[in-house]
């Protein structure tokens, strides 16, 4: 995480909040325990949803807490096919139809995403997508960096955590 | 070589199956290692090749069911979508599946020489269980503990309510004269970073349960870590602690080959999965659970599951026996587990409410899960020379045994550091032979902390 650490607000001080999920077949959990570490050391403050997440928990916690990304990680070969679904329903709330949501991990079962099901996912409404054969956690590092810290009062990430 | 041409009895008694557990202790005192793939496919034709292949195996072999994820999750309009839709799951959706399509997939494969165990990792395995009642499947595995935290949002006191209840009408099985066989999945937990003293002590306590309703022919899991020195103290302990608490005398030991993030070399793959066979004899382990090299970049294929059962089998062969390990010494492994156990039983006579508490309180305490009824205090980390150890305790009845926990902040770069050890401890020998292909990327997705 060269560079990226190097953004860290000051102590205290969060660039924002950061939904980090999963889908809801999906049991695995380090790599949402990887991402949390991450993100919060890119400045963020982390709501980690965990496991298996039903569509409308994750709908319920972005409408709570207007998050400034949403970070879906699936490994379970499912992803592709959960992700088109969720990203319908999200992008459904009229406050989330422009929240930065992007996707990543192994996605289907076949090992890697061909740009074709990539490309599906971006026209379905993601901001990237990051299939794990094909991009790094350096890629996924920048693309939190590019993003504009919203302007928002501290007390505001932390009533949330 | 298995006999390959057994033909399927058709009297009611004979196309009973047998007892998994009885058949798994019988090839293993005949001196055989029995061999299990992961793989589970949504299609039934390939189920029953699969099934076929891994009876055919150059390998005494037992059979895998592995279901989807949807199924697993209780999510079955998304089998019935993807089913329309021709999209392929992850696994076979047996709920979903009229018993006649599992019957067709198991008629002629299944018999007293091929028992066949259903794997799933459910928290809500009602519907599963029924399904495989109706099927006299008789060999599953999971846990009211192994299936809930590490995995899901099911509140651990309703998981253990569930399990209750699947297990003690699975016991009913009986009374149609099939025994019915339970695994832990304790001994996994989380796949990686949980010290073994704890993994040993969920497994113990999570066969306890079964037996506590109903089961009589149980296993225990034990997944290989970071040390082999440590595993093989772990698996004698486990050993010691069946002896010493469970209430049958049917049952033995499973071990999983690594769970955590897995070599991507083939050289690397196939080393560390020799490591666990050998794990398997030296240990007097009765069965082994093998990983393919295609594991840290998909699901492995029929073709690479036999391919891993015959490596191991081979390497089964060429291993020496252990021996038992001298009941007299107490290794530190044996003492925590012992602990950890005691600690829990204590808390209730009741083993499913004990859990509740012991979660409440701390009892146990899995480090890194993220489950809500986790207590989540203690940590782990690997040692220099390649241990798993507690970084912190939290509040694990292990203050005597376990040293002052160090200060360690946990970072990203710290974690996949510790997550992926294993993984390039096994590669980097075909790394620095020059046989390694540079992928170029960060596997930040462990393939396997999951479910099958």
């Amino acid at each position: 995480m060269h560079g990226a650490t190097n953004t860290v607000s000051p102590a205290g001080a969060r660039r924002g909040t950061v939904v980090v999920t999963t889908v809801a077949s999906d049991s695995h959990t380090w790599n949402l325990v990887f991402l949390q570490l991450l993100i919060e050391e890119l400045g963020y403050e982390v709501i980690n949803l965990g496991p298996c997440v039903p569509d409308q928990v994750l709908i319920d916690a972005c409408r709570e807490t207007a998050p400034d990304l949403v970070v879906i990680s699936s490994v379970n070969g499912h992803g592709h096919q959960d992700g088109l679904r969720v990203i319908d329903a999200l992008r459904a709330c009229g406050e989330l139809a422009s929240t930065p949501v992007v996707i990543g991990g192994k996605l289907g079962v076949a090992g890697h995403q061909s740009d074709a099901a990539i490309g599906e996912l971006m026209s379905a409404g993601f901001d990237a997508v990051f299939d794990d054969s094909s991009s790094t956690t350096r890629e996924f590092s920048r693309f939190v960096g590019t993003l504009s810290p919203a302007a928002r009062p501290l007390e505001r990430t932390e009533v949330v955590a | 070589m298995r006999p390959g041409a057994h033909p399927l009895r058709r009297t009611a008694e004979g196309a009973r199956p047998v007892d998994f557990g009885a058949f798994v202790r019988a090839r293993s005192r005949a001196g055989d290692l029995v061999v299990q793939p992961r793989m589970g496919f949504s299609d039934p034709g390939t189920m029953r090749a699969g099934l076929a292949a891994t009876s055919a195996a150059d390998a005494t072999t037992v059979g895998t069911i592995t279901l989807d994820s949807y199924t697993r999750v209780g999510e079955l309009a998304s089998v019935d979508e993807a089913l329309s839709t021709g999209a392929k799951l992850n696994g076979y959706p047996i709920v979903t599946y009229d018993r006649a399509v599992t019957g067709q997939v198991l008629a002629g494969i299944r018999d007293e020489t091929f028992p066949v165990q259903v794997r799933h990792g459910s928290a809500v395995p009602g519907d599963i269980f029924a399904a495989l009642r109706r099927t006299l499947i008789n060999a599953t595995e999971g846990g009211p503990v192994s299936y809930c935290l590490p995995y899901g949002r099911t509140p651990l006191d309703e998981s253990v309510r569930n399990w209750v209840r699947c297990t003690e009408d699975f016991a009913q099985l009986r009374e149609s004269g099939v025994e019915p066989h339970l695994e832990t999945f304790g001994g996994c937990m989380l796949g990686q970073l949980c010290p073994p003293s704890q993994l040993v002590a969920i497994s113990v306590l999570e066969a306890l349960f079964f037996c506590q309703h109903g089961i009589r022919s149980v296993s225990l899991s034990y997944a290989q870590q970071t040390h082999p020195g440590q595993d093989r103290e772990a698996v004698a302990a486990l050993r010691r602690l069946c002896g010493e608490l469970l209430p049958t005398p049917n049952w033995h030991v499973v071990i999983y080959a690594y769970m955590g993030v897995y070599p991507t070399t083939d050289e690397g793959a196939y080393r560390l999965l020799d490591e666990a066979t050998r794990l398997a004899v030296t240990s007097g382990s009765e069965r082994l659970i093998v990983k393919t090299v295609a594991e840290s970049r998909r699901i492995p294929t029929v073709a690479e599951n036999v391919a891993a059962l015959e490596a191991a089998a081979l390497t089964a062969r060429a291993a020496r026996p252990g021996g038992p390990a001298p009941a007299e010494s107490d290794s530190q492994t044996y003492l925590e587990a012992r602990a950890l156990v005691e600690g829990v039983l204590e808390l209730s006579p009741d083993i499913g409410h004990a859990f509740e508490l012991a979660f409440r309180q701390g009892a146990l305490d899995i480090p890194y899960c993220l489950h809500p009824d986790n207590h989540g205090r203690a940590r782990s980390y690997i040692d220099g020379d390649g241990r798993l150890r507690w970084a912190g305790i939290g509040r694990l009845p292990l203050a005597g045994l376990v040293g002052p926990a160090r200060t360690r902040e946990a970072t990203a770069s710290g974690l996949i550091a510790d997550l992926s050890y294993v993984q390039r401890a096994f590669d980097r020998p075909a790394m620095e032979s020059g046989a390694f292909r540079d992928r170029g990327r960060a596997d930040i997705a462990p393939p396997e902390s999951g479910s099958s």
